[in-house]
């Protein structure tokens, strides 16, 4: 480890040494860390002087430590830059091969890339707050809390991490600067929300959130890290075809992946529906019990927040009777349009999962799927503390169109988690595009041959039969 | 030692390299030539355990490339096509970079970089930004990096492109003392007259597959025949009836001069001499007819051309070990 270590600092000590001989880095660098705490010193200094004569030192008090991290801020924004570069730049001016034949590891040339893109952006981070903080201190005797300071300071690495772990994952796909700079909207849209999040919180001085958005966002670099290290492909880096999108050739994997080679449409239920199962099972394992994760949540956030069952007009379930039946009847809920809404809904849900799954390894998609079972076990829960039996209620709610929901979410959960999985497990002889595609793929086969018709039949129970045991479970029957 | 046995790469859809087999021996030096696109680059780079084979095997320095990547890229030197050389580092820095990567102690890394950079002539500018530097001193400096660990291997990649005459020299002749102290060399060059100077072995790769190869002087007889001379006369022959030896065949003759070829001219050639001298005809001269690798390599490449060599032709091992598609 020490010696993966050390091979690695070569690769960060040269590229520092050419940084810092790299005047379109040195200035930005020096601007950010010396000008521009004394411009958020003056800020916050005419802004003490205004609030003041109003009485809002509230105000004053809040807008201090959020001059701060965004002192913090900016210098870090250079380590977007540098890091885009670090892989995508070499390529494009050729240096990388010499690199590539020399026995570094995958990982050392990684983590020196690494290193290099964060260590000069995050010393002038922390000299620039250093330099704002005193001078804040001799204007007008702010002193921070140590905690509120190792939150600031923590606020800033991990970001840092995460925009430069992200932006070598982008600059190992990419064989030019440009063609990087344009992906890099993908880091630079989600971190400028986040930044926007963590401002709105830093104003309104809730530090516990923060300390959630330092966890949240270590664990995402980690994510990140992998993904970098796993998909360091030297063969690719030395590709000069890379930017091209191949669409013939994805449709080839793809279509390869979907069909696994089936001879017929039985064939590729009894045997390749079979095999796909069987690599997803853990995936599958993991998908049943984050939904039953979900569904713990649900249970508890009532006690969390103490709501009164009342409030939702869960009272009312206990007078559910037959006429709830009839009065849907009228709505004309027992019709095969709704069927198809249900099913179309479903179907819409799971592609906006599976979508947003992609772009956040899988992460975001999976939440989606979740919410429907936190508000499950939440309303489940609540309307149990009108009397009713909570297994009952549970049973009301998702059964008998459960039994082929939940499946259905699971499976096209798991297919999910497999696409961000993908993205981040390296994979022997396959290229992250090829994985990607791969695994979309699986999407799309357990979709078509189980999700879709599982969710077909669930509409069809929700539509006609659920209803009425609901009327049995919690009305007169 | 090199060796591989049916090396291939395969890019998506696209046959880089089909199943090539080389052998170098420490002290030889082998020249791989072949037209832009024809495969010695991605051969260079599965010998560095840069690409991995998509089938077959390569031993560079008796490391497997597919299993043991680290130790085929410690015993590997290599200059690549492009130098991709740090413009912002001078040569002092860069060399020492280099020799870090390579696990050298500073003692050492000073040493051989002294003797690098005082062997390519750039001891006077090793403190001047390589971005500085003319095409020929890069190309000297890239040179330089693929030696600083002294290498057992050797993978060069058109060696002297971008050198003056000077240079170039330089360069051969630290190529041929490379030869001399056993280290196994692979060049890659368009430039057959070096190629010629240089190799002891050529192997002449077409559209991912070697087309033949073999020590230089018998290829030339395998593909233009035997030796060719000429023979100079101070009268003219015209009206001659000669009995030339049955051991030579005349391939051109004018009033003065005539070309023949002959598989053994330790014996044909005295015999020929002896006809002269039988007919009292003065021999000016005798001499034998340059053939340069340049025919060699476009009467390869033209003769699988014209004969529609396709990708999935398979290999014919030639006798006497040379190969031969098609």
């Amino acid at each position: 480890m020490l010696d993966e270590v050390r091979q690695a600092l070569i690769i960060t000590r040269r590229e520092i040494r050419d940084q810092l001989r790299d005047w379109r880095i040195v200035l930005p660098i020096v601007i950010l860390t010396v000008f521009f705490p004394f411009l958020a010193n003056f800020t916050t200094r005419q802004m003490l002087g205004f609030v003041g004569k109003y009485g809002a030192n509230l105000l004053a008090d809040r807008f201090i430590p959020f001059l701060l991290m965004i002192v913090g801020f900016f210098p870090i924004s250079i380590s977007l830059v540098i890091a885009l570069e670090s892989f995508s730049g070499e390529t494009e001016r050729r240096s990388i091969e010499p690199l590539l034949s020399s026995p570094l590891t995958d990982g050392q040339l990684y983590l020196g890339k690494l290193l290099a893109s964060l260590i000069t952006p995050l010393t002038a981070s922390y000299l620039g707050m250093t330099v704002y903080i005193f001078a804040i201190y001799r204007s007008s005797s702010w002193r921070a809390e140590p905690m509120f300071l190792l939150l600031v300071a923590m606020l800033t690495t991990v970001q840092a991490l995460v925009m430069v772990s992200g932006a070598v994952v982008i600059s190992t796909q990419t064989t030019s600067v440009r063609a990087a700079n344009l992906l890099a909207s993908f880091i630079i849209i989600p971190v400028s929300l986040m930044i926007q999040a963590e401002s709105v919180m830093m104003l309104w001085a809730d530090y516990r959130v923060l300390w959630w958005a330092v966890m949240a966002q270590v664990v995402l670099a980690g994510l990140l890290v992998r993904m970098g290290i796993a998909h360091l492909n030297r063969e690719e880096l030395l590709g000069h075809e890379l930017d091209t999108l191949n669409l013939p050739w994805m449709w080839k994997v793809f279509r390869s992946q979907l069909t696994g080679g089936a001879h017929s449409l039985a064939d590729w239920y009894l045997r390749e529906i079979p095999r796909t199962l069987r690599r997803m099972v853990i995936p599958i394992a993991w998908m049943a019990l984050l939904l039953g994760a979900a569904t713990y949540i649900g249970f508890a956030q009532v006690k969390n927040i103490g709501i009164s069952p009342s409030i939702l007009g869960l009272d009312r379930l206990k007078l559910i009777d037959t006429q709830i039946l009839t009065q849907f009847r009228q709505l004309g809920f027992f019709s095969t349009s709704n069927v198809v809404t249900i099913w179309w809904h479903n179907l819409r849900a799971v592609g906006i999962a599976v979508i947003v799954g992609i772009f956040t390894l899988g992460v975001a998609g999976v939440l989606i799927l979740m919410l429907p079972m936190v508000i499950i076990g939440f309303v489940s829960q609540a309307a149990s503390l009108t009397g009713l039996n909570l297994l009952t209620v549970l049973a009301a709610f998702t059964m008998p169109h459960g039994i082929l929901e939940i499946p259905a979410i699971i499976l096209s959960g798991a297919a999910i988690l497999q696409v961000g999985a993908t993205l981040v497990t390296p994979r022997s002889r396959q290229s992250i595009s090829e994985g990607l595609v791969s695994s979309i793929a699986d999407w799309v086969k357990i979709t078509l041959a189980l999700v879709l018709p599982l969710f077909l039949g669930s509409a069809i129970l929700e539509v006609f039969i659920s209803p009425q045991l609901l009327v049995k479970l919690l009305g007169g029957g | 030692m090199i060796q591989t046995e049916n090396l291939s790469k395969q890019f998506n859809d696209f046959l880089a390299v089909d199943r090539v087999n080389l052998q170098v021996s420490p002290g030889e030096v082998l020249a791989l030539l072949g037209p832009n696109g024809a495969g010695k680059t991605t051969t260079l780079r599965m010998l560095t355990s840069v690409l991995r084979p998509s089938m077959g095997w390569a031993r560079v320095a008796g490391f497997d490339v597919v299993s043991q990547p680290a130790q085929v890229r410690a015993a590997v030197g290599i200059l690549t096509e492009q130098h991709g050389l740090y413009g912002r580092m001078n040569a002092d820095e860069y060399l020492d970079f280099f020799g870090q990567v390579y696990r050298m102690n500073t003692v050492n890394r000073r040493k051989r970089s002294e003797e690098l950079l005082e062997q390519y002539g750039l001891a006077a500018d090793r403190k001047r930004k390589i971005g500085e530097y003319s095409k020929g001193m890069r190309q000297k400096l890239a040179l330089a990096r693929a030696l600083i660990h002294d290498p057992p291997v050797l993978l060069m990649d058109e060696p002297t492109s971008a050198m003056d005459p000077e240079s170039a020299r330089l360069v051969r002749d630290a190529i041929h003392g490379l030869r001399g102290a056993n280290r196994t060399i692979i060049i890659c060059t368009h430039n057959l007259a070096e190629a010629e100077e240089l190799a002891d072995k050529i192997a002449i790769i077409h559209r991912g597959q070697i087309i033949i190869s073999g020590e230089v002087e018998a290829l030339k007889t395998r593909l233009l025949g035997s030796t060719q001379f000429e023979l100079r006369l101070g009268t003219n022959i015209d009206s001659m009836n000669i009995n030339f030896p049955a051991s030579i065949t005349i391939t051109g003759q004018g009033s003065d001069w005539l070309q023949y070829q002959t598989a053994d001219p330790s014996n044909a050639n005295p015999l020929v001499i002896q006809t002269m001298v039988t007919h009292n005809i003065p021999v000016l001269g005798l001499s034998e007819v340059p053939r340069s690798l340049e025919n060699v390599y476009l009467q390869a490449i033209n003769a699988v051309d014209a004969e529609n060599h396709s990708l999935e032709r398979p290999v014919q091992v030639l006798p006497g070990g040379s190969q031969y598609a098609g």
